[in-house]
């Protein structure tokens, strides 16, 4: 069986809405360079709808992928429903991810987040500071090695 | 065009290999230790084998012992060394921080045994010196077991001028030639060493056998206890066709070995060179003590693993020791040995060949290469500070 599915091959080959926007209305970065993956997501926001999403990620297939696949699965969507996005979600799209790579899909969904937080700080809207709880890179490694 | 460059992981098994070992596992499939005469042609073959294993090191046949693999032959070697320096009270074993984890998990259960295990720098350029062990040598030290290259970054050490010290000494010198065998000249009794490992598919034999090296009057602790075979060193029916396999594939690839290395340094300069184009990159490990047939690179703002999937999509099958391909959140312990850091050990790329490659493959891996390096880094949050200066450069 090949590490990742078809799915997330695909979006990994040919990822969506990768790139930059230099007029966003929030930017969200997540993950560390020295754990191995970051990811940025920029969000355009009119009336409360996620009008466009863009992405840059440092990191493997799988983090390439997830980034791909969030971005996909919040444009055109309420900021509302962004927000309940969950990296379970993101897993459940790409077709499955491999255990040790579920964290991937974790980092997305706090991308998602990060870049929804940020807009509502230079929007000046309101909102409870505890639904943005996120540590990033906290989560765990766990991979049988490739020996030789 | 499909570029296979990750020969120190496997090679594909020799022609000339498969041929001598097809005969073992039909009509000679007796076992080696029966006495009718299908057993004693398996006894022959075995005889072959070792006979042959050990001309092409430099070795009697009485000395070269078969394994199931590279790792079997580091697990046994080691706790040899560590036995034989207990009976003298000496549990002081010396090693790198670089070894393959053959060596170092071994050494880590020994620690928990009570034994205590110096690992030595490796230096920037990610060899050790004969000084560094001659320093780290104390009145208890049983054993040092140093790598001959390694096989992230395929630096050479210096492993006549190491076992050297270690007789002077008094002190065991086991060294694990896994990477080195088959593509440098390794002669136990110049490198003067008492116990050296090998494993068959690292030189186009097949996979599942290794043999150690262990100087006549090393008496081998037993990994696996069972019957007389290997000279009850380690029990087990003989895997003859894996063995006779071992021997044709080793003297296949010790006949003409210095043209051999010729024409393969000769690939690995071009990729050095072309690779070295792609801005901040960076050649990890001695430029000029190496194997002929491996470099590893880092490039900045990248990571291994979507490099190497790209690479596949490309046609050319590498590796690299970035944490997702390590299998920790920690990218290559080799790496990190030579003092880099982790965001940059995480963008590596190692690539393998030897003289099954040919140079339009070294062209294919040339145009492959920058190409996915840029693609990578353009879709990169950390290129991209870099590059606007956010971030300084690291190499």
């Amino acid at each position: 069986m090949p590490l990742y599915s078809e799915t997330v091959m695909d979006h990994f080959q040919n990822p969506r809405n990768v790139g930059e926007m230099p007029d966003a209305d929030g930017i969200g970065e997540v993950g560390n360079a020295v754990c191995g993956d970051i990811m940025r997501m920029y969000i355009k926001v009119r009336d409360g709808i996620i009008t466009d999403v863009k992405f840059k990620t440092f990191g493997c297939g799988s983090a390439i992928a997830s980034s791909s696949m969030a971005t996909e699965m919040i444009k055109g969507k309420p900021i509302t429903e962004a927000l309940e996005l969950s990296n379970k979600a993101v897993a459940e799209a790409l077709n499955g991810l491999p255990a040790h790579k579920l964290h991937c899909s974790v980092l997305a969904e706090e991308a998602v987040r990060a870049a929804v937080k940020d807009y509502y700080d230079k929007s000046g809207i309101a909102y409870d500071p505890a639904m943005f709880g996120c540590d990033s890179c906290a989560h765990e490694h766990d991979q049988a090695p490739a020996e030789e | 065009m499909y570029v296979y460059a990750d020969n120190a992981a496997t090679t594909a098994l020799s022609p000339k290999a498969l041929e001598a070992m097809l005969p073992y596992f039909t009509e000679t499939y007796g076992n080696a230790s029966s006495l009718h005469s299908p057993g004693q042609r398996a006894a022959e073959g075995l005889l072959w084998a070792r006979e042959t294993v050990a001309a092409a090191l430099g070795a009697e046949a009485r000395e070269i012992y078969f394994t199931g693999c590279g790792s079997e032959a580091d697990n046994q070697a080691i706790l040899t060394g560590a036995a034989l320096g207990a009976r003298k009270g000496k549990k002081h074993i010396i090693s790198t921080a670089f070894e393959h984890h053959a060596v170092l998990h071994t050494l880590k259960k020994l620690e928990k045994e009570g034994y205590e295990v110096t690992l030595l720098p490796v230096h920037e350029n990610g060899v050790v010196t004969a000084e560094d062990v001659a320093a780290a040598i104390r009145p208890d030290t049983a054993l040092v077991t140093i790598m001959f290259v390694n096989n992230e970054i395929g630096t050479v050490q210096p492993i006549a001028d190491i076992a050297k010290v270690c007789r002077e000494k008094g002190v065991l010198c086991h060294t694990d030639a896994v990477q080195a065998v088959g593509h440098i000249p390794v002669n136990v009794k110049d490198l003067g060493v008492d116990m050296l490992s090998l494993a068959a598919h690292k030189f186009h034999g097949p996979k599942g056998v290794g043999a150690l090296y262990a100087r006549r009057g090393i008496a081998l602790v037993n990994v696996i206890e069972g019957g007389q075979q290997e000279r009850g060193k380690r029990g087990g029916t003989e895997n003859i066709p894996g063995i006779v396999g071992m021997a044709a594939a080793l003297q296949e690839a010790t006949t003409d070995l210095e043209q051999h290395m010729a024409y393969v340094t000769g690939m690995r300069e071009r990729l050095i060179e072309g690779l070295s184009k792609i801005p901040h990159s960076r050649l990890n490990g001695d430029r000029e003590k190496r194997v002929p047939g491996t470099v590893n690179f880092c490039f900045e703002g990248i990571e291994g693993e979507g490099l190497l999937l790209w690479l596949d999509a490309k046609g050319v099958a590498a590796s690299s020791g970035s944490a997702c391909t390590s299998g920790s959140l920690d990218p290559s312990h080799v790496l990190l040995a030579l003092g880099l850091p982790h965001e940059i050990a995480h963008g590596s790329l190692r690539l393998s060949v030897d003289s099954w490659n040919t140079p339009e493959e070294i062209d294919h891996i040339l145009q492959v290469v920058p190409e996915v390096v840029k693609y990578l880094r353009d879709m990169s949050p950390v290129w991209d500070e870099l590059e606007r200066g956010v971030t300084p450069h690291l190499i």
